[in-house]
């Protein structure tokens, strides 16, 4: 199971990417652990310098605006 | 036909590129003679408070959509070379001064969101960007964008939006060198301030031209997705103004003679939050009512730079203090703007 984190302070573009990686997963019938990390400490920890970013099994894949469909099906 | 058209950002990069920009311009020349037309068409006295007010909705409507859409794209192909990772580099050991100027520059063409603004001036100052340098660049960001400038430009014409280019520069570089001079760093939040110091490395930036035009769209998308509204309400509002509140009604209380009318503008203009898409339509009714130029576009940098939400996420990293002398700062160049503009133009 792949565990996956959204980093974000709790704007728009968070929850859009949170929704996504919902539906991606749901469609290709993956099992994740979906996390959301909005502690500025934690975030800035991951070393990203704009958010939203996103965290594969401890990997940092993406920094900074909504990342498309393509993307996440490709974490997926 | 439609598969070859979709696919043409693709194969033939630059080819599309042209056509686009072609297109755009001939759309953009042909739309005061169409307003009129249309105009002409609806049953409305001409010279009527109504036929000002439509006259003006319909044309500055899809004239600052269509300036908007082109210059967010050309901006999001502009933005993929400069990701924030790229321009702490740029910034990294650079000395107060120069590093001001850099910073300020930077702030027009790297993607800014007040979001980030947390992690991001976290990214600077590990990196050992100064403290100065990295207000400059955090004061340049929201203020000197592309929406501003290019909806200035579409309404006021280049000398204005070069006006408004060059001050908005000028404030985030002396700030930034205040803030820098003021030695402030014992007023960052202690786990701030301890953080580990690290060294600002870039990956190999991979993307090709087809990429940086799929950028392009998905800021379109992303941008004009989100602003299109504000901006109908603000030519909404605007021509309401335009037509109906009789000219010089503003010069009273907004023209050149009322001294106490800077200062008001911009204690207006903190707590407001907008974006430059939605303010710049109504600064645009202000002025042709003869409200003073100095004291609109101080009235719209407190709007677009000081925001109560940024501060509010900016307060996890500063100490009180350091918040306060930021806000000061720069309020204060917003009203040397102001009293300038009102002095010479």
């Amino acid at each position: 199971m792949k565990n996956i984190k959204v980093l974000g302070s709790g704007c728009a573009n968070c929850k859009t990417t949170m929704k996504l990686i919902e539906e991606a997963a749901k469609e290709k019938g993956v099992e994740i652990q979906l996390e959301k990390v909005e502690e500025m400490q934690d975030i800035v920890a991951y070393g990203i310098m704009s958010t939203p970013g996103v965290v594969v099994d401890g990997k940092v894949v993406h920094a900074g605006g909504v990342p498309s469909r393509d993307k996440i099906a490709g974490w997926l | 036909m439609t598969i070859a058209t979709l696919q043409l950002p693709h194969r033939k990069p630059h080819a599309f590129l042209l056509i686009a920009a072609v297109l755009w311009f001939a759309l953009y020349m042909v739309l005061e003679p169409l307003s009129h037309l249309l105009v002409g068409t609806l049953p409305v006295e001409p010279g009527s408070h109504l036929y000002d007010a439509l006259q003006f909705f319909l044309y500055d409507t899809p004239k600052v959509l269509l300036l908007l859409t082109g210059v967010v794209m050309v901006m999001g192909m502009i933005n993929s070379y400069f990701t924030p990772e790229r321009t702490r580099v740029l910034l990294s050991g650079r000395h107060e001064g120069v590093g001001n100027v850099m910073a300020a520059m930077l702030g027009i063409v790297t993607p800014f969101c007040s979001c980030s603004a947390v992690p991001l001036f976290i990214g600077f100052v590990q990196a050992g960007v100064p403290l100065g340098v990295t207000f400059s660049f955090l004061i340049s960001a929201p203020m000197v964008n592309e929406i501003a400038l290019a909806l200035l430009f579409g309404l006021f014409g280049w000398k204005i939006a070069a006006l408004y280019l060059g001050l908005g520069l000028s404030i985030a570089i002396v700030a930034g060198f205040v803030i820098g001079k003021l030695k402030m760093e014992q007023h960052l939040e202690d786990w701030v301030r301890d953080m580990e110091r690290v060294q600002a490395t870039v990956g190999a930036d991979e993307l090709t031209l087809p990429d940086r035009i799929e950028a392009g769209f998905a800021s379109v998308r992303e941008i004009v997705g989100k602003v299109w509204l504000y901006v109908l309400a603000g030519i909404a509002i605007g021509a309401g103004i335009h037509g109906y509140v009789p000219q010089d009604f503003m010069a009273s209380f907004m023209g050149k003679e009322a001294w106490w009318a800077v200062p008001a503008s911009v204690l207006i203009g903190v707590p407001m939050y907008t974006n430059a898409a939605g303010i710049i339509p109504i600064v645009e009714a202000l002025l042709t009512k003869g409200a003073a130029l100095g004291t609109v576009l101080a009235f719209m940098m407190s709007v677009i730079a000081l925001s109560l939400p940024e501060m509010v996420i900016l307060r996890k990293v500063l100490k009180p203090r350091l918040i306060a002398t930021f806000i000061g700062v720069v309020t204060l160049g917003i009203m040397l703007v102001g009293y300038v503009f009102n002095a010479v133009v």
